[in-house]
């Protein structure tokens, strides 16, 4: 990697410019690539004016751009934003929103919050688990289906509550899950 | 913007109201909106525009009652209309000027009359979009009144002489709170808007963002105005979209009315808001881990003291307050301290809304006054239990908080007293359990939640909550012993005593309430394998097998 580019220098050509008084100023890296969801990326950076606090606000904009965080866009936004590699990789394995793995062409989510659980989403998770074969969190293997788990959208009035591609469903049967998952995989 | 700009808005749009014959208000909250209240909009607007009745049709924000949904009220008869979809449009347009459709109108008398609405009274009235509408509501009143007639110290007499005590679940008292950043010594202040509603089972915050995301903005300008801060962050939950979207139109409206910005109402008073999203992490609602979350770093607690009030976001002197507690301050600056503290019980002043799930007939959310028995919450206001099923416990406070059993219901709702029932307020999640729960299943239920939220910081909380979960699985799945259960109650003390945040600390408490109040079918789990409720699969045990065979 070409260390110049990057904007990082060395320690002691550092302590030389600034004893000089001649610190130069930071640039930002070049986009990774041509397209344009990287700019929209970079405007939530220079919005925040490339402050080390945005690193999540930037890592949201990456996801809903991008569907996921993969190692090119970490590794962009920590050079961005000057904070080092392991830091936005433990904010991005902290927060269980951001997801390293791209997601299925559908998703479903079963809220699996206190008011859900009461009237039986667990039955829903086994059962949509069943028909998958793959446990909740994981995308099926032709990447048509992701079956995701949410601690609580809020919908608690209607529960059990599933999100068929972030729309929201209550009052949901094992039925009605199975029959959807059944419409995705002869799509 | 002066007040008699404010006095012209709120004329101008009552003069606008008053151009229509009819309101019909259309509910267009989250669980009405996922049983086709947008179409049912839609078909009204139509509806009117071919019966040429002049109808003004407009989306609000929660009304309350959820399970009767989608819902719809006819102003001014105030009739109100449940379970309507969008083959009633043309019902309901056609009823106005005449008696209201009676197979819609539903008879929810009792369920209102014990409630009494602060926070939530503009929730069903306005539109939520639409920031006119809100001062037309006395919006934004209380605060320019503060910033021309009252000091900061007394903006925080007021909230002090009101009692209101903290809504995230605490109930820490916000005058004192207010008071402490106010005398923080410092130029730079923050006023952070705690969004983050990670209760499980718990939607009054998002319903209030989403409802009436003014209320909060005015309510963080004026505590900003009473501590001296310029600079405000409200943390919304990312799993709330709406939210976030109405927050970020409540706020450039805000701005462009010159009410968020330099030299507010021609004072040397200036203060913004910006909005950052959380990233699903429970521990964050823990307000030195929301900080450090806005810090855009790892949402991990730090010991406290230094409390926020003195070293909080970027090391600055901080106030940190919940959604629900800021949505009460302007109705406070407004009405007075003693207004606020009319309400309530002796130690818990005002209201509070609760979000009532489970298994019971209404759920919804509801506001009442402090002090009213949780028994006429869940049957009178709730409606009891359904289905022929008999009460079993209600659960408040998430996974912070405790099971009270139905023998303890006659107890009246308040900060200390849920204490006392080895519960707590938590921020007003409130879920039913009938027969059909299983207690230890439910205990168990908390702590993988708190296991996976842990945010493994400290030991106690990162190692305790998983070996207490292990037990209880062991429970459930019929293995466990008594031994089992007296290292579960010493585990319990442990995590309580030494975890470094309130997450840990709290993490055992529904483990401790099942244990107090529903020891029996703990013993029955263990003893004679067999789960009451019939939820856990407890294989027969070999010995009682050999038996059947002999």
């Amino acid at each position: 990697m070409d260390r110049e580019k990057a904007g990082a220098r060395c320690l002691c050509d550092l302590t030389v410019s600034i004893r000089e008084g001649t610190v130069p100023a930071f640039t930002p890296p070049p986009l990774p690539s041509d397209d344009k969801r990287w700019k929209i990326v970079n405007g939530t950076m220079r919005k925040n004016g490339f402050a080390r606090h945005a690193l999540i606000e930037t890592l949201h904009t990456v996801q809903s751009s991008f569907g996921y965080l993969d190692d090119e866009a970490i590794r962009f936004v920590a050079r961005s934003l000057r904070v080092p590699l392991s830091q936005a990789y433990g904010v991005v394995t902290f927060y269980h929103y951001f997801s390293l793995k791209p997601p299925g062409k559908h998703t479903v989510t079963i809220c699996a919050g206190t008011a859900c659980y009461i009237k039986g989403a667990d039955k829903l998770v086994a059962a949509a688990e069943k028909r998958l074969g793959i446990p909740q969190g994981q995308t099926t293997q032709d990447g048509k289906i992701s079956l995701m788990t949410a601690r609580c959208v809020g919908a608690c009035s209607r529960a059990p509550v599933v999100l068929r591609d972030g729309e929201v469903m209550g009052e949901v049967t094992s039925g009605q899950v199975l029959e959807q998952l059944e419409r995705w995989a002869v799509e | 913007m002066t007040i008699e700009e404010l006095e012209q808005i709120a004329k101008s749009v009552c003069q606008e109201n008053e151009k229509y014959d009819f309101e019909v208000n259309v509910c267009m909250d989250l669980a009405c909106s996922s049983q086709g209240a947008q179409q049912l909009k839609d078909a009204l607007v139509k509806a009117a525009e071919t019966s040429g009745k002049n109808v003004h049709i407009r989306r609000t924000g929660c009304m309350g009652p959820c399970s009767s949904g989608p819902l719809v009220r006819v102003d001014p008869e105030e009739a109100l209309y449940h379970h309507v979809n969008a083959d009633h449009a043309e019902a309901i347009v056609n009823s106005l000027g005449g008696a209201p459709v009676p197979d819609l109108q539903c008879d929810l008398n009792e369920h209102f009359d014990k409630q009494v609405r602060v926070v939530l009274e503009n929730a069903g009235y306005i539109d939520p979009e639409k920031i006119d509408e809100y001062i037309a509501r006395d919006g934004y009143k209380a605060l320019l009144t503060a910033l021309t007639e009252m000091t900061p110290n007394g903006v925080v007499h007021r909230i002090t002489e009101s009692g209101l005590r903290g809504r995230g679940g605490g109930g820490y008292p916000t005058g004192l709170k207010w008071g402490t950043v106010a005398k923080a010594s410092g130029d730079v202040k923050y006023v952070v808007c705690n969004g983050d509603e990670g209760d499980p089972g718990a939607f009054m915050d998002r319903s209030v963002m989403e409802g009436d995301p003014h209320r909060v903005i005015e309510g963080m300008a004026l505590a900003a105005y009473a501590v001296g801060a310029s600079k405000g962050f409200i943390y919304v939950r990312a799993e709330y979209p709406t939210a976030v979207s109405r927050l970020t139109a409540g706020l450039r409206d805000a701005r462009r009315r010159g009410l968020l910005g330099n030299n507010i109402c021609n004072t040397p008073f200036n203060f913004d808001i910006e909005i950052r999203l959380g990233a699903g992490a429970f521990v964050c609602g823990e307000e030195t881990a929301l900080l450090a979350s806005i810090e855009g770093k790892r949402g991990t607690p730090r010991p406290r003291p230094p409390y926020p009030a003195v070293s909080g976001l970027f090391g600055k002197p901080t106030l940190i307050n919940n959604v629900e507690t800021y949505a009460n301050i302007a109705p406070i600056v407004r009405n007075g301290g003693k207004w606020f503290a009319n309400m309530g019980s002796e130690r818990s002043k005002g209201t509070k809304v609760f979000a009532l799930t489970g298994k019971i007939a209404n759920t919804g959310l509801v506001e009442v006054p402090m002090g009213i028995k949780l028994r006429e919450i869940i049957e009178v206001i709730g409606g009891g239990v359904p289905g022929g099923h008999t009460f079993k416990a209600v659960q408040t406070g998430g996974p912070s908080g405790g099971c009270i059993p139905a023998e303890m219901l006659d107890v009246g709702v308040s900060y200390d007293a849920l204490v006392r029932l080895g519960s707590i307020m938590g921020s007003g999640g409130m879920i039913v359990m009938d027969d059909t729960s299983c207690m230890v299943n439910v205990a168990r239920f908390f702590i993988e939640f708190c296991m996976t939220e842990s945010c493994g910081k400290c030991i106690p909380c990162r190692a305790g909550t998983a070996q207490m979960f292990t037990l209880l699985t062991r429970f459930c799945n019929g293995s466990g012993t008594m031994d089992d259960l007296e290292l579960l109650e010493s585990l319990c003390s442990t995590v309580k005593e030494a975890s470094l945040c309130g997450l840990g600390q709290t993490a055992p408490n529904p483990v401790l309430s099942t244990l107090k109040y529903f020891r029996n079918e703990y013993i029955e789990h263990i003893v004679h394998k067999r789960c009451p409720a019939g939820v856990c699969n407890i294989q027969a045990p070999v010995t009682d097998q050999k038996e059947v065979l002999a």
